[in-house]
């Protein structure tokens, strides 16, 4: 285990008991890759370089494979989240529904763009390439939470709750 | 050994054991009324049954009720009383569905609604009837006969059979015939040993959700329908590969197949014979392309999802080089239902070259949104007007979009056009997964193959150089037009780069990957045109550079 991963505190060793349990129950096989980096992801929000470079260790797979599926996949993120996700799905029937007045507002109110972070480190903005909640579009995910039939103003006052 | 006949007799939920249920409200816990509270609207209507004091009834949770667009919906099936937008807070919206519990009226008649009596259930038989997470309350509805019998009546090549006579086509999207995709697996020779099921539930389409919805309310019916694929082809060993955008499919899937390995339906010696099947769940990880087998493949094997050449097929080599069938969803979810009634009853259905029925996700500018089943060969307008309810606020219908990114854009003009897969694929679209998208006049259709564009240059893998590179340029000549910045010489460039790339691509979501541009050129080409010479949008979608320095 790297240093950087050995230093955190101890609800940290707690997530990597997790994550090693996983890691053994699929008996170390390369195979478990994408299902470990899930569970990484999970318990610390992003996956860092000494993560990857110990779960490649754990797997046996080299570090240019592990580094080539966390930035193949769009669900793995490389680099801290805010406070917050706002995911906005941009999929057909949202797309129809205007989505796209969604996420000028909110490039309007917090200046991101998909794939962004506000500069308070509070919101950070994705996009889906459809939730399968077609009949409620637009559809925004908030903190995993599925809202739908968001208007633009709507989409503001949750902005605002996020802040409160 | 279970004994089915035995386990089917567990009671319902009841608010009282002993007096027999005269109706149930069945409150629909699928992800869009999940959404929406659905679990509070159970809740509240439980605390008012036993407030009243009523007996002879009960609460359930079941699987998508279907009429997404009047969410959360609650259905009372004895009675065929649908309620809308049932709210948990409001003491007179609960009391309404608990009136019609106890005998009174109200509600959507769902005999003489066009929404439901249209529809020929068979895949969503029993989604909206069947507790999702309740194995004991689906072999009520005759769950797992199918495999029963299967495993313990019939021979494998007679399970094979059946299936290649009910002439079940593929419902991912190419529609290839899956008894001969079984025949295939059955007879290759595994010089390792072992075969595989995968089932590919990694519904990528945007503005698709069968899947999901069959997943969220019938997990049971897919299970199934893989254990008596593997009886037949060989297999002891299934995958099933949901994206991770669908956690409450995946919650149900790991308690179905806990509850049916509990019961002896799955794992070793299914219904005390010598067939073994188990079941296990990869996740994806956000990646369209995954949906291609053998970049599916590649992606249960933990690796990047990048496609490789075929042949060879996965049916002859697939999963860690084993035979392998690879099945979807919706296909799965038909099987039980084949082997119960047989091929005949189910060849019957449909038109002679696409037997059986669809599931749609009817969505975009339509009345009705949500979930239907269809028999093969009913016509568009009966499906956007006569079940979809016809267009918001009375609109102009403008087209319908079939196929997702990889297939195309149908106009009025061919509204009486039956859908199937030959003459879906005549109109320049394919049946795809599904998803069936209703535009009007507020479309703008070079904007739409322009999103579908943006769609796939963004999901390409990037192993193949004409879907990299040719999907971006088709982009950039897309957003060129729809700038109002483009010449007539662009249009030739763009007809003949998509040819290229349809042609040249690896895998199907290149080779498909044109498919927008070609429908919207074949029938709104008038609207490419005013782009580039009048620098005009017609629907006014898109914002014209040129126009404004004009």
């Amino acid at each position: 285990m790297s240093s950087a991963v050995t230093t955190e505190a101890s609800t940290d060793d707690k997530k990597w008991k997790m994550i090693d349990a996983r890691i053994r129950r699929r008996g170390n096989s390369p195979d478990a890759l994408i299902e470990v980096l899930h569970a990484v992801q999970e318990a610390f929000g992003y996956l860092e370089p000494d993560v990857l470079e110990y779960v490649g260790d754990a797997l046996g797979v080299p570090p240019s494979r592990v580094y080539g599926v966390a930035t193949f996949y769009s669900l793995f993120m490389l680099k801290p989240q805010g406070e917050h996700t706002v995911v906005v799905c941009t999929g057909t029937a949202c797309y129809i529904n205007h989505a796209s007045a969604l996420l000028s507002r909110i490039n309007e109110l917090l200046g991101i763009k998909t794939g962004e972070t506000s500069s308070d480190g509070l919101v950070s903005l994705l996009n889906a390439r459809c939730l399968g909640a077609c009949s409620m579009a637009p559809a925004v995910v908030v903190d995993g939470n599925v809202q739908g039939r968001v208007t633009p103003e709507g989409m503001g006052t949750i902005l605002e709750g996020l802040k409160a | 050994m279970t004994d089915l006949a035995e386990r089917g007799q567990h009671p319902e939920d009841t608010t009282d054991g002993a007096v027999p249920i005269r109706a149930c409200a069945n409150v629909c816990e699928a992800a869009g009324c999940m959404s929406l509270d659905a679990e509070r609207v159970l809740e509240s209507l439980q605390a008012r049954i036993n407030e009243r004091g009523l007996t002879g009834v009960a609460v359930k949770r079941v699987g998508c009720l279907r009429l997404c667009a009047g969410g959360p919906l609650v259905e009372i099936p004895e009675k065929g009383q649908l309620f809308e937008n049932v709210d948990p807070t409001s003491p007179e919206s609960i009391d309404r569905v608990v009136d019609a519990l106890d005998g009174g009226d109200g509600g959507r008649q769902t005999a003489e609604d066009p929404f439901f009596s249209r529809q020929m259930r068979i895949v969503l038989a029993n989604s909206g009837l069947v507790d999702p997470e309740d194995l004991d309350d689906y072999i009520a509805h005759g769950g797992y006969t199918a495999l029963t019998q299967a495993v313990t009546t019939m021979r494998p090549y007679e399970v094979l059979e059946e299936v290649v006579h009910s002439g079940l086509r593929g419902r991912g999207g190419a529609g290839y015939p899956t008894g001969l995709k079984w025949r295939t697996v059955a007879k290759s020779v595994s010089p390792e040993g072992g075969k595989f099921v995968i089932c590919n539930a990694d519904e990528g389409d945007p503005g698709a959700f069968m899947d999901r919805s069959v997943l969220e309310s019938v997990p049971q019916q897919v299970l199934e329908g893989m254990a008596i694929a593997g009886y037949a082809v060989g297999a002891n060993k299934g995958y099933i590969y949901v994206r991770a955008e669908y956690p409450l499919a995946v919650k149900r899937l790991r308690l179905a197949i806990r509850q049916a390995e509990r019961a002896g339906l799955l794992g070793t010696n299914i219904a005390d014979t010598a067939f073994s099947f188990d079941v296990d769940i990869r996740i994806g990880a956000g990646a369209f392309v995954c949906g291609e087998e053998t970049a599916l493949i590649a992606s249960v094997e933990g690796r990047r999802g990048t496609p490789r050449p075929r042949p060879p097929f996965p049916a002859q080599s697939g999963l860690w080089d084993r035979p392998t069938l690879i099945n979807n969803v919706e296909t799965l979810a038909n099987i039980s239902t084949i082997i119960r009634n047989g091929a005949d009853w189910y060849r019957a259905i449909g038109t002679p070259k696409s037997a059986g029925t669809k599931v749609f996700a009817l969505a975009g500018r339509v009345v009705n949104t949500g979930l239907i089943e269809v028999p093969m060969g009913v016509t568009l307008r009966e499906i956007v007007y006569d079940i979809g309810g016809g267009i918001i606020g009375g609109a102009a219908f403008k087209a319908v979009q079939t196929g997702g990114p990889s297939g195309g854009c149908i106009p009025a003009a061919d509204l009486d056009m039956s859908v199937d897969y030959e003459s879906l694929a005549q109109a320049g679209s394919i049946m795809g997964s599904g998803g069936m998208i209703v535009m009007d006049e507020t479309s703008c259709m070079v904007d739409v193959a322009k999103y579908f564009m943006d769609f796939c240059r963004d999901e390409s893998c990037g192993k193949c150089i004409p879907c990299r590179v040719g999907t971006v340029e088709l982009y950039m000549l897309l957003d060129k037009i729809s700038r109002g910045e483009a010449e007539l010489a662009d249009l030739t460039t763009l007809e003949r780069l998509a040819d290229m790339v349809k042609s040249t691509s690896l895998c199907g979501l290149g080779q498909s990957a044109p498919n927008p541009i070609f429908s919207t050129l074949r029938y709104f080409k008038d609207e490419y045109l005013s782009h580039i010479e009048d620098r005009i949008c017609p629907a006014g979608v898109c914002s014209m550079t040129s126009a404004v320095t004009a």
